[in-house]
C-alpha cells in the first residue's frame, strides 16, 4: 500500500476513534459514577443527530444546528435522568440492561413516529466543504480534519475538567465513596444529574458530527453504542484516559483491518478470496481485540482491578 | 392468588389449547403465532438457565439462536442444492432430517458456548454483558460478510425439513413437533435445576466464596450452565429457521439477544415457566399493540419498563404473588 494511503487511513481511523471517544466517555462516566449500564445511550446519540438536522433544515447553520445538538440531547438526559435513570442506580445489571432497551424501543420509535422512517440529511457547511492540504504532500478532507481536531480539543477539556475543576474533583469523589461524598455536602442527586447530562451532550455532539458524513435515520446509534462498549470494556470501565485509548485502539484496528486484511491476505492468495475473507476478518477484528484484551487483562487496560 | 405449580399447568394447556381452538376456527395464522411463542419460549429457557439461575447475565445469547438457525439453513441448503457439505477425504451430505438438524444446532451451539463462555467467565459483571454482546456481534458481522451461505441476504429454504414421515408443512403437525421439544425442554431443565449440579448452581450464584469453601469450582459450575445454556438457545434458533423456512444474520443482531432477554424477564426470571409465560405474552404484545398501531414498539418498551421498574418478579411472579422464585 502507498503510503500515502496509509496515512489517509490512519487519519480515518483517528477520526472514527475520536468519534467514538465522545460516545464511550458519556458512558464510561455514567457507569463510573453512578455504577449504571446505559443502552440507551445510543438513542441519545440519535437525539442529537436528528435535533442537528431539523435545526439545520429550518436555519441553515451548521453551528445552531450543532448547539441544538449539545442542548437537545443534554435536555433529553435530563429528563431520563430524572423520571427513569435515578430509580435504576440501586438495581442490578440486569434491571439496567432491560430498562434502558426500553428506553431504545421507546426512543426509536418516538424517532421514526416524529421524523418518519426515512434518512434526513445534514450537509456539512461549505467552509468545510472539500479538502485541504496537509505537510508531506497530504490531502484531506476538511470536514474530517475538523472532526478530529473538535474531538481531541473536547478530549482535551474533558480531561482538564475531570482533573482540575470542583465539579471533577467531585466526579472523581464519587466514584470512588458516594456515600462519602454525600455526607460532604455535595447534592449527590443534582452531580447525577449533571454528570449523566454531560454524557448525553457529548453523545448528541457526536451524533451531530457523524451525522453530516452519514445519514440522519432511526437505528443509527445502536451499532456506535455497542463499538462503544467496545471501546470502555477495553479501557476500562469507569477510566477516561482507558475510554480514549481504547477509542483510538478501535477506531484505528477496525479502519486499517478494512484497508489492510485485504491486502494482507492478497499475498498469499488470489484476490477475489482474499478480498472475502479479509473483510469479514476485517469485520470481526475490534472484538477479537476485546476478546484478547479481556483474556490477558480482565479489567480493560485502565481498568481498577 | 395462585400456586405457581396450577399457573404453570394452566400456562402449558392454554398454549396447547389456544392453536387447538384456532385449527378448528381455521386460522392458520393464530397457529403460527403459537408455534412461534413455543419457540421463543425454548430460546428463552435456555437462556434462563445461565441468566436466571447461573446469575450470568448474557447479552449475547443471539450468537447460540443464530448458530442454531444457519445449522439448519446451511444443512438444508447442501440437501436443496445437491451439493456436499464437506468433500474432503469423506463426502458429508446435508440433510432435510429434523432430528439430525437438531441435534448438528445444539453441538454446535454448545461447543460455541463452551469457547464463549471459557472465555467470557474469565470477567464478571458488567464486563461479562459486554463481552458477550461482543461475541454476538462478532458472528453477525462475520455472516453479514461472509458470502458463501448468502451474506446479508440469508438463505431461502423451500420446503419444510422432514421429521419421521409426518407432514411438517401443515401447521398445527409443525406446532406439535416444537410443542414436544418444550416440554422435553422443560422437563430437562426442570431436573437439572433440582439436580446437585442445578442447587451447586445456585448456591454459586449466591456465594461464590461459600460455594469455594465446600470445594466446588464456580468457573466449571457457571461454564457447564453457561453451554447448556447455549444449546438450548440454539436448538430453539434451528426451530425458527425451520418455522420461517429462512435465515439471516438477524438472528444474530443484539436485539434478538435483547428480546430474548425481554422474553425471561417478562415472564419471571429463575422459574423454570417464567420464559414459556414471557414468550406468550410478548407474542400476545406483538399481535395486539401490532394491530393497534404501527408504532407499537413505544407500548412494548413502555410496558416492558413499567415491569422492569414496577413487577420486580415478572409476570408469574406477579400472578402468584411472590416477586422472588424458589432457591
Amino acid at each position: 500500500m502507498p503510503l500515502l494511503l496509509f496515512i489517509e487511513q490512519l487519519l480515518n481511523g483517528l477520526q472514527f476513534g475520536v468519534m467514538l471517544f465522545l460516545m464511550a466517555a458519556g458512558l464510561t462516566l455514567v457507569f463510573g459514577v453512578m455504577g449504571l449500564i446505559n443502552l440507551a445511550h445510543g438513542s441519545l446519540y440519535m437525539i442529537g443527530a436528528f435535533a442537528a438536522a431539523a435545526t439545520a433544515a429550518a436555519t441553515g447553520s451548521f453551528l445552531l444546528a450543532l448547539m441544538a445538538s449539545l442542548a437537545v440531547a443534554a435536555i433529553a438526559g435530563v429528563i431520563v435522568e430524572m423520571t427513569v435513570m435515578r430509580r435504576l442506580y440501586d438495581r442490578d445489571h440486569l434491571d439496567q440492561v432491560l430498562a434502558t432497551f426500553a428506553l431504545i424501543l421507546i426512543f426509536s420509535e418516538g424517532t421514526r413516529w416524529l421524523f418518519g422512517s426515512f434518512p434526513l440529511y445534514l450537509d456539512t457547511p461549505a467552509w468545510l466543504k472539500g479538502s485541504t492540504q496537509l505537510p508531506f504532500g497530504i490531502t484531506y478532507p476538511k470536514y474530517r480534519l475538523a472532526i478530529i481536531l473538535v474531538g481531541l480539543a473536547v478530549a482535551a477539556g474533558l480531561f482538564l475538567m475531570i482533573a482540575r475543576t470542583r465539579i471533577g474533583i467531585q466526579i472523581r469523589a464519587g466514584e470512588n465513596d458516594r456515600e462519602m461524598v454525600g455526607a460532604l455536602g455535595v447534592n449527590i442527586a443534582r452531580l447525577y444529574t449533571l454528570v449523566f447530562a454531560l454524557g448525553a451532550a457529548l453523545a448528541g455532539f457526536a451524533g451531530a458530527l457523524i451525522g453530516a458524513i452519514q445519514s440522519v435515520q432511526v437505528g443509527m446509534g445502536e451499532p456506535v453504542l455497542i463499538l462503544a462498549f467496545v471501546v470502555i470494556v477495553i479501557g476500562g470501565i469507569g477510566s477516561i484516559k482507558g475510554a480514549f485509548i481504547g477509542a483510538i485502539l478501535v477506531g484505528l484496528t477496525d479502519t486499517l483491518g478494512r484497508s489492510l486484511l485485504p491486502l494482507f491476505f492478497g499475498v498469499f492468495m488470489d484476490t477475489s478470496s482474499a478480498t472475502t475473507i479479509g473483510s469479514s476478518l476485517a469485520s470481526m477484528s475490534i472484538y477479537i481485540l476485546m476478546a484478547a484484551v479481556l483474556i490477558f487483562r480482565p479489567r480493560g487496560l485502565f481498568g481498577a482491578a | 392468588m395462585i400456586r405457581e405449580t396450577t399457573l404453570n399447568a394452566a400456562l402449558l394447556v392454554l398454549l396447547l389449547a389456544v392453536p387447538l381452538a384456532a385449527l378448528i376456527l381455521d386460522e392458520l395464522f393464530i397457529i403460527t403465532l403459537a408455534t412461534r411463542a413455543v419457540i421463543f419460549a425454548i430460546a428463552g429457557i435456555g437462556l434462563n438457565l445461565a441468566l436466571g439461575f447461573g446469575g450470568l447475565v448474557s447479552l449475547g445469547h443471539a450468537a447460540f439462536f443464530g448458530i442454531g438457525g444457519y445449522a439448519m439453513g446451511i444443512l438444508a441448503y447442501h440437501a436443496q442444492t445437491y451439493t456436499p457439505l464437506i468433500e474432503w477425504h469423506f463426502v458429508i451430505d446435508g440433510t432435510k432430517s429434523m432430528p439430525v438438524i437438531w441435534l448438528t444446532a445444539t453441538i454446535a451451539s454448545a461447543i460455541a458456548a463452551l469457547g464463549i463462555g471459557a472465555l467470557s467467565l474469565r470477567t464478571s459483571g458488567v464486563y461479562f454483558i459486554m463481552i458477550t454482546l461482543a461475541f454476538g456481534q462478532m458472528f453477525y458481522f462475520f455472516t453479514i460478510s461472509w458470502p458463501a451461505y448468502g451474506g446479508e441476504d440469508g438463505l431461502s429454504i423451500y420446503v419444510r425439513n422432514g421429521f419421521a414421515g409426518f407432514n411438517t408443512m401443515d401447521p398445527i403437525t409443525f406446532f406439535a413437533i416444537c410443542y414436544a421439544m418444550l416440554l422435553a425442554v422443560l422437563w430437562l431443565v426442570a431436573r437439572l435445576v433440582r439436580s446437585s449440579f442445578g442447587l451447586a448452581l445456585g448456591a454459586a450464584r449466591q456465594n461464590e466464596d461459600r460455594i469455594q469453601a465446600v470445594g466446588q469450582r464456580p468457573f466449571t459450575l457457571y461454564l457447564a450452565a453457561f453451554t447448556i445454556s447455549g444449546a438450548i438457545t440454539g436448538l430453539a434458533g434451528a426451530l425458527f429457521a425451520d418455522l420461517n423456512r429462512f435465515v439471516s444474520p438477524t438472528m444474530f443482531s443484539w436485539q434478538t439477544s435483547g428480546e430474548i432477554m425481554v422474553f425471561v424477564i417478562l415472564g419471571g426470571v429463575g422459574r423454570v415457566y417464567g420464559p414459556v409465560a414471557g414468550a406468550a405474552m410478548f407474542i400476545l404484545l406483538e399481535h395486539v399493540l401490532g394491530g393497534l398501531s404501527e408504532f407499537w414498539h413505544i407500548y412494548l418498551g413502555a410496558i416492558l419498563l413499567g415491569i422492569v421498574l414496577f413487577a420486580r418478579g415478572g409476570l408469574i411472579g406477579l400472578l402468584a404473588g411472590r416477586e422472588v422464585a424458589d432457591d
